[in-house]
């Protein structure tokens, strides 16, 4: 009888065991796939050039990467510039100013942001930014715009990456400890001043890491920014302009285009690209956050 | 001027929070006034009839259950995989151990990875062995993308069980196997919320099923049958040029939107019993 | 000339009398400690413990919070087995069979001795499950045994009476007190020799204090009961035997009588008398 069941015992062990390690080697499994698939068009051609050059002939076989990583990176970063004072601001008025009643009211408010399908935000982003740009902002700038521009997917980006950095920050400034915001508040200053030199200051790392984890979520999004985006693979020379982010690029072409082998490598490597730079960003992010000894839950 | 700075951020913190609000305001009405019309018990009930793509009649009916075959696979998937990884590095290892910590980080990245890759990583895997697009290979990407979703907010109920419970079992003489199987019953109500979120999670991601569930008008007999989603079902409706078909578009996008919100306050439901319950 | 003062005679003939008692005076202990000495990390928490503890008594430890009783408490069903940097060596000896040992069986050691948390912790069932859990996980499976045992354990605890309407409901509703002794009663199930307490009464309100305490006295003629204790006065109350820790040492061991009324060390003095606590 105790026999068997340390018999029982031990074989659950090892197969939980197993199935750790298995799901651990699940992410190395990715990227050596990625890499692996990503081989021919790397041996094929300078990988300096494929990330320079601006020629995208896939007939021909020229892949330049460029104009991709140049919309990623334009959408990415309209995303957070307008993210990121929102999400802040809220943040600070949520952890400092606000009652329990209000932050009761709010919870359910970033669960519900987060957790609308991309396709959703895609869908609203097309209906109201695209043309809102198209008829009210555009024009004031620039002679003609369809509306599906690097703005349209920075807007929508922003809102979709607003939820993740809030709950972030608010778990980051809860960690601070009530005794420096006395301190602070004891020598006569006010509450902004306690919040602009402890709370902020003291939050920098964790500041830094959500601000990456959004980058990276940002990164890598695809459907919401590809509805609202253009895809036009040329490098954008205004935020008017319509533009192709490296997700979408993957999305609208792989799957189709398999009978050019060059092709699908190059597709492949897109995603090898995408997956390197958000494991670099969410590592980073994540030991600091780790550090910062919560746990967070996004 | 301290009280006016004080006055001005506190001013524009309220006004961010409110944004944010009206945001959130903005989305469901537009989702909700443009899909509304198009509404019709049709759309929940029937696939889509001949002449569907053109403005005639039928309704989404495959890409609902589709997705709903889709993501029950795949929470079976995630259960299977996650809740032994949970098990195995909090009540097997230390706190302080490193291959648990490893485990953990090597989640929160895979939690990080989009799910364009995850799409395209199992699409070109699926190729490898000759798979077509289908309703076992959708279940299988969606499956990895809510995996770590899943372990994680398992990991965070598992590491407050309170001693006492993993001892109370322990010093009646039971095996650590025996033990767990007493914590689950405790870490059910976390399940349950974790489930929940993933679902919704699963059931939203159009990146992750583009290639790898195909799509179809029918709705799948077998898991070697590609399989229709909603959210591609939306995607695919918005791209055509007949407006109809468009505005069915925007009352799949209401229907997807009413299950999250079903989904989200379920969840927000879930995880309060959760912090009432704790004996 | 010196007078002596009368009451001085009496203490120096009484103490004259009394036989002073250690713990290897106990024969055929249940527990025997040998050498235990018990680090946490750098800690050293257990320094060369030596304790023998008599079979069907109750023993009390006690000593200031921090000395290590309850460390000591846990290592004897080898509750250390999990948490991370503990090291221990030394025997520990259950009869006669040192539990520490490589070949030691942990669930049979366990099955042996039921312990008895700080605070009630009901697993989460129902109260039959809960009485049942044991014995199911050890091999019994027949209904109607099953049911006498709770039936038994039960009545044992004086609980019985108060639950038999509502087995199948969760303890969640039993007040406190009435779950410690719920607890109780599923370690008894599983028909251990000896019952180990870890201030088993410490959240609890008076009067479930001292129904726990008079189930120790009445339990005492069938099982081994070893308590941790803070409080002075629950000691005095139901222990034969005290064993006072201080740092992480056994510092004085005896009869109850011995303890509180005669100590032999300083130390014990002090503790006994309120210097510190």
């Amino acid at each position: 009888m105790i026999r068997f069941r340390l018999f029982k015992d031990k074989t659950a062990r090892l197969s939980m065991l197993g199935i750790t390690i298995l799901s651990l080697g699940f992410l190395l499994l990715i990227g050596i796939g990625l890499f692996y698939m990503s081989l021919p068009i790397l041996r094929e051609k300078e990988t300096w050039k494929l990330l320079t050059s601006s020629n995208w002939k896939p007939f021909k076989g020229e892949f330049g990467f460029l104009p991709y990583i140049i919309s990623t990176l334009h959408v990415t970063f309209i995303a957070i510039i307008i993210a990121l004072p929102f999400s802040l601001l809220t943040s600070i008025y949520l952890t400092e100013y606000a009652t329990e009643k209000i932050r009761n009211f709010f919870a359910p408010i970033i669960d519900l942001l987060s957790g609308i399908p991309p396709v959703i935000y895609g869908v609203w982003g097309t209906l109201t930014i695209v043309p809102f740009i198209s008829e009210e902002i555009a024009p004031h700038f620039v002679e003609f715009s369809s509306g599906y521009s690097v703005l349209a997917g920075g807007i929508v980006l922003s809102v979709m990456i607003t939820p993740l950095l809030i709950s972030i920050f608010c778990e980051v400034f809860g960690s601070i400890p009530k005794e420096m915001r006395e301190a602070s508040l004891s020598l006569g200053a006010t509450k902004w001043q306690t919040v602009k030199q402890i709370i902020l200051r003291k939050s920098m790392p964790g500041i830094i890491a959500a601000i990456a984890l959004a980058v990276s979520r940002a990164f890598g999004e695809t459907i919401a920014v590809l509805m609202v985006c253009g895809n036009i693979p040329i490098i954008p020379s205004s935020i008017f302009d319509a533009c192709y982010p490296l997700p979408a690029l993957i999305a609208n072409n792989y799957g189709e285009m398999l009978s050019i082998p060059s092709y699908e490598s190059a597709l492949m490597m897109a995603a090898f690209l995408l997956f390197i730079i958000i494991v670099i960003f969410n590592a980073g992010s994540r030991l600091i956050l780790n550090r910062i000894e919560r746990r967070y839950h996004v | 001027m301290k009280l006016l700075e004080e006055k001005i951020f506190k001013a524009l913190m309220l006004i961010s929070a409110f944004v944010i609000i009206a945001v959130v305001g903005y989305i469901l009405f537009t989702i909700v006034s443009k899909g509304i019309g198009s509404l019709t018990w049709d759309m929940i009930s029937k696939g889509p009839g001949g002449g569907f793509y053109l403005g005639k009649e039928g309704g989404v009916l495959n890409a609902i259950v589709g997705s709903f075959y889709l993501v029950i696979g795949a929470v079976i998937i995630a259960l299977f995989l996650s809740i032994p990884v949970t098990m195995y590095i909090n009540f097997y290892l230390t706190k302080t151990s490193f291959f648990a910590k490893t485990v953990r980080f090597s989640f929160d990245i895979l939690f990080g990875i989009p799910s364009i890759v995850y799409g395209a990583f199992g699409f070109a895997v699926m190729i490898y062995f000759g798979l077509k697009a289908s309703l076992f290979g959708g279940i299988v990407v969606v499956g990895m993308l809510i995996t770590p979703i899943i372990m994680r907010s398992l990991d965070e109920v598992a590491r407050f069980i309170p001693r006492d419970l993993i001892e109370a079992p322990l010093s009646l003489g039971a095996t650590k196997y025996e033990m767990i199987k007493i914590l689950l019953r405790q870490l059910m109500p976390g399940i349950t919320t974790a489930v929940l979120l993933a679902i919704g999670r699963g059931i939203g991601d159009a990146a992750t099923v583009l290639f790898t569930a195909g799509y179809t008008d029918n709705i799948p007999t077998s898991l070697s049958h590609p399989t229709a989603t909603l959210p591609l079902a939306i995607f695919f409706q918005l791209g055509s040029p007949i407006e109809e078909v468009q505005n069915r578009a925007y009352a799949s996008a209401l229907i997807l939107t009413i299950i999250i919100l079903i989904l989200s306050l379920s969840a927000r439901y879930f995880s309060r019993k959760l912090s009432k319950n704790k004996v | 000339m010196e007078t002596v003062n009368l009451d001085q005679v009496e203490t120096i003939l009484e103490n004259s009398i009394i036989d002073i008692m250690t713990h290897s005076d106990i024969i055929n202990p249940h527990i025997r400690v040998e050498g235990l000495n018990l680090n946490i990390g750098e800690n050293h928490i257990l320094k060369d413990v030596n304790l023998s503890i008599p079979s069907k008594k109750i023993t009390c430890i006690i000593g200031p919070s921090g000395c290590g009783k309850t460390t000591l408490l846990r290592s004897f069903n080898r509750m250390h087995d999990d948490s991370p940097n503990v090291k221990i060596t030394g025997k520990i000896f259950v009869d006669d069979e040192n539990i520490y040992d490589e070949k030691a069986q942990v669930i049979s050691i366990r099955k042996k001795m039921g312990l008895l948390a700080q605070r009630p912790c009901p697993l989460p069932m129902s109260i039959y499950d809960n009485i049942t859990y044991g014995p199911r996980i050890h091999g019994a499976w027949q209904r109607r045994k099953l049911y006498a045992t709770a039936k038994h354990y039960l009545s044992e605890v004086g609980l019985w009476d108060e639950v038999k309407d509502r087995l199948k409901a969760s303890p969640g509703h039993l007040s406190i007190g009435q779950q410690q002794r719920l607890c109780l009663a599923r370690g008894l199930a599983v028909e251990p020799e000896i019952i180990l307490g870890d201030e088993a009464t410490s959240a609890l309100d008076p009067i479930s204090t001292r129904k726990i305490e008079e189930l120790f006295v009445t339990l005492k003629k069938d099982y081994t009961i070893v308590l941790v204790t803070h409080t002075l006065s629950q000691a005095k109350r139901i222990a034969d035997y005290i064993a006072f820790m201080y740092m992480g040492k056994l510092i004085e061991f005896g009869t109850t009588d011995q303890i509180f009324n005669h100590p032999q060390k300083q130390l014990t003095k002090d503790y006994i008398s309120g210097y510190f606590s």
